[in-house]
């Protein structure tokens, strides 16, 4: 159900803006306002749910530790996984967010007859996740090009590296092939899966088909249809400069291509995608292991009803005392 | 109720239902929950709602305002626990955590992948916390709280050992077991929690113990360790109780007082401490590491160990040692410091016989005793006869606390080294930070959900199979008392043959003590390896 209802959504989207841009000629609409608020809510958005997250205190230190902790100076610690200083973090949490670490452990387990049970090696999804983010990654900086003149010259060796192999003209970015791949990919484990199948929801499939509906235009526009590109230049400059205009004649696909956009950043900011953020708050990754070396302070602690020892000794003074046990109180 | 044989236990199925999970109706099985916590255990530490209830009757007797209780709870703990919030709000569902699960593994109820584990509240935390859930409904993922959705939490809940290893593959770092611990926490508010917990916690509050061991029985306890080990070692100890003015305070879980195996560690300990002269105490009131408290509320875990410091300072000791248990470190190691810090009116520990400064424990001043031990041998303190353990091919089960809430690997298997001839591990898959929990962790050890412990200790029992056959392991090694508890069932059931041992009671076997006399036999009265004629 989550499936079909995301397609169907996606593909209403898409109708909105044809409707909207074709039919209706809301271009200042669909060019210029829906963009802007779209921008606006991105960034306003994760700035407050980043925020929120922040006033949330981290009551207590609970690292997950995945490597021997520093104890002895004869033990040898492991300072990435179980890091007792704040480089360790810094460490654990750089090869967590660039490198997918923990993702990388990842196992398949198979029960065979016996019972026997054995933990393969699975690397798919994290190679999958790693192809997917940097990938975006690199179509995102080639896609800033549009923001600046003269273009930066690290975006044109970004493009440059990109289009390495050159096929024909235009250039075919290697990127491009890999993340409708990579999101292919994802989408597929997601359908064939049965576990994965099970457990997802309209907010897993509906990010996957607005993504894979942006690259999919984005290279449909490159490669097959004809765009005004001046045009849409003029157009984004005038989003950063303030003074937004909209060129006539560009292709009813930019269009769609811009409103999906639109729709992924409005929608970011409610969604899972802030995993993006959220990642760097994760306080079983991002505290040291320093538990029993320093006192860590919830704001919140609070007195609790105790059962003292005198209590105690009240209760059972006569069975201590025949015990021989030494009493505070005779 | 019977348990089905190995062979059928272990025919499970992993293909998930066709449809999605919440058009999947939870039916609680026999031999999977718990029983109910009984009033008394709940009025005993003034719990919420104490009445009599069972799972299996339609009617829970849910206060009126159960829904509105539940709500109001789940909204303050998500704006106290930055972990809580985050954890229900970034998950992105890539099912990696799936299969990492000893209860999935274990019994292919896809209820019990941690993803979804933690979905059943999060769907509830949707509905009513978050502005799209409000109006998005069950399209953003959001359900209604009903009875049966309280049910479907409640028989998940405790479903999981809070075992962490989820949270080493989450590219997130998603602790299930923090979820697990404020559902928990949340379902105590309705007085839904299980009689294995609740009557521990009630047990503990009035006598310092899980098991209820009044303190004239705790001596009486020690008088049959001390005539065991004088019976079979020739060596006399003379442990002190409530004394004041020791220098350190030994902490125990209260399971090694009581029951076998953990018995055997306890006097390997009393044996240890003897022949080092040590300047020690037990306390009586004092007289559980672990904390049943955790596993109902974080109020509860902090109500129940204030007795540890409280009984330190009161006997005006230096510093604390604590001995073989897994939940009981996690607590005194995450914990602790923070519920009852500063700890200012203690030393920074430092052992008294090699002079180390135990630095990593400065602050919180308790020491682990394997810590300690290792310690010990390092600097060739303990005189030690390993052969004395060669009868035993050992193997070491990680707890899952001391492991993924510490990072505590090396110390145990310095010593197991020290200390035995042939020690083999396990495939690395399911040890140190990946090791498997036993199946019964988080006071999920009764005995009425045999069938889940059994099912959630076959990963754990399978890899000891493994070096079982390999190797010829005839020996379990671990340092947590649940384990000793529930290890030696789940042995007798999947790999028959092999038994379970507490490091100590191994350091006890191996130590040679001034005074002895001619050791035939082990702590257990079995005789030494050469020495079965004598």
């Amino acid at each position: 159900m989550g499936l079909l209802f995301s397609f169907f959504a996606v593909v209403a989207l898409i109708v909105i803006v044809f409707i909207g841009v074709n039919g209706a000629n809301l271009h200042y609409l669909f060019g210029v306002i829906i963009p802007y608020a779209a921008f606006l809510t991105f960034i306003v958005g994760i700035i407050y749910r980043v925020l929120q997250w922040g006033k949330i205190p981290v009551p207590f230190r609970i690292p997950t530790t995945a490597g021997q902790e520093k104890s002895f100076p004869w033990i040898k610690t492991n300072n990435i996984d179980n890091p007792s200083s704040g480089l360790g973090v810094i460490i654990r949490m750089a090869l967590e967010v660039l490198l997918f670490r923990s993702l990388f452990r990842n196992t398949r387990v198979e029960l065979r007859d016996g019972p026997k049970l054995s933990y393969g090696s699975s690397k798919w999804l994290w190679l999958g996740g790693l192809a997917f983010h940097y990938t975006f990654l690199f179509v995102v900086i080639r896609h800033l090009r549009l923001f600046f003149e003269p273009v930066p010259g690290v975006i044109k060796i970004v493009e440059s590296l990109d289009g390495f192999f050159q096929v024909g003209a235009p250039v075919v970015y290697i990127t491009d092939l890999i993340f409708l791949g990579a999101v292919t990919f994802l989408f597929l484990r997601r359908v064939i899966i049965p576990q994965v199948r099970y457990i997802s929801l309209a907010a897993d499939y509906f990010p996957l088909f607005l993504i894979g509906g942006i690259g999919t235009t984005g290279v449909l526009m490159r490669y097959f249809l004809k765009t005004d590109v001046v045009g849409i230049k003029e157009l984004t400059m005038g989003w950063v400069t303030l003074h937004p205009v909209v060129p006539q004649g560009i292709n009813i696909i930019f269009y769609i291509h811009l409103f999906l956009v639109c729709s992924l950043l409005a929608y970011f900011p409610m969604s899972k995608l802030m995993h993006m953020a959220g990642v760097f708050l994760s306080p079983t990754r991002n505290l040291a292991n320093t538990n029993r070396a320093e006192m860590h302070v919830n704001p919140w602690n609070y007195p609790v009803k105790v059962h003292t020892y005198y209590e105690y000794e009240d209760d059972f003074r006569e069975k201590m005392k025949a015990a021989g046990l030494p009493v505070e109180k005779e | 109720m019977a348990n089905p044989k190995p062979e059928e236990l272990a025919k499970i199925n992993y293909q998930a239902l066709k449809k999605g999970w919440t058009e999947t109706p939870t039916v609680l099985q026999k031999g999977i929950f718990c029983y109910a916590n009984k009033p008394k255990s709940l009025e005993a530490v003034s719990m919420p709602n104490p009445r009599q209830w069972s799972a299996s009757d339609e009617d829970w007797k849910l206060p009126d305002n159960w829904q509105e209780i539940f709500i109001e709870g789940l909204r303050e703990r998500v704006n106290k626990y930055r972990s809580f919030r985050l954890f229900l709000d970034i998950c992105v569902r890539c099912g990696a955590c799936a299969d990492k699960c000893h209860y999935y593994i274990g019994s292919g109820d896809p209820k019990n992948m941690p993803v979804l584990r933690a979905e059943l509240l999060r769907s509830i935390y949707r509905k009513y916390c978050t502005t799209s859930g409000k109006i998005m409904g069950k399209i953003a993922g959001a359900r209604d709280l009903t009875v049966d959705v309280l049910k479907e939490i409640w028989y998940y809940a405790y479903q999981c050992s809070e075992c962490r290893r989820c949270s080493v593959f989450c590219p997130y770092g998603i602790d299930t077991a923090e979820i697990t611990i404020l559902a928990r926490e949340l379902l105590n508010l309705l007085g839904l929690n299980i009689e294995w917990i609740a009557g521990p916690v009630a047990n503990c509050w009035r006598t310092g113990n899980h098991l209820g061991l009044q303190p004239h029985t705790i001596k009486d306890t020690f008088e049959m360790f001390i005539e065991d080990i004088e019976k079979y070692t020739g060596i006399k100890v003379a442990p002190t109780f409530n004394r004041k003015g020791a220098e350190i305070l030994f902490v125990i879980p209260s399971g090694s007082m009581f029951a076998d195996p953990g018995t055997y560690t306890a006097m390997g300990e009393l044996l240890l401490f003897h022949e080092l002269g040590l300047d020690y105490t037990w306390s009586t009131f004092a007289s559980e590491g672990g904390d049943f408290g955790f596993f109902t509320s974080n109020e509860m875990a902090k109500r129940l160990h204030n007795k540890i410091y409280e009984e330190a300072k009161r006997l005006k000791v230096k510093w604390i040692i604590g001995g073989e248990c897994g939940h009981m470190w996690r607590v005194w190691h995450q914990y602790h410091n923070t519920w009852f810090g500063p700890i200012d009116f203690l030393e920074e520990p430092v052992s008294p016989i090699t002079g180390t400064k135990f630095e990593h424990s400065k602050s919180n001043k308790t020491v682990h005793i394997c810590e300690f031990t290792a310690d010990l041998i390092k600097n060739g303190k303990l005189n030690l006869d390993k052969s004395r353990n060669d009868n035993l091919i050992v193997t070491y089960h990680d707890s899952c606390n001391t492991s993924r809430g510490m990072g505590f690997l090396e110390e145990p298997r310095y010593i197991i080294n020290s200390v035995c001839n042939n020690f083999y591990e396990m495939p690395p898959q399911t040890i140190r930070e990946q090791t498997f929990c036993c199946g019964s962790g988080s006071g999920l050890n009764a005995s009425e959900n045999m069938e889940l412990r059994l099912r959630g200790g076959l990963p754990r029992a399978n890899a000891v199979r493994h070096v079982h056959q390999k190797y010829g392991v005839n020996m379990l090694a671990c340092i947590c008392a649940i384990d000793r508890a529930v290890l030696p069932p789940l042995m007798d059931y999947w790999v028959p043959g092999v038994g379970v041992t507490g490091v100590h009671e191994m350091v006890g076997n191996a130590l040679i003590c001034k005074g002895e006399k001619k050791r035939t036999t082990n702590l257990r009265g079995d005789p030494l390896p050469g020495m079965e004629g004598e």
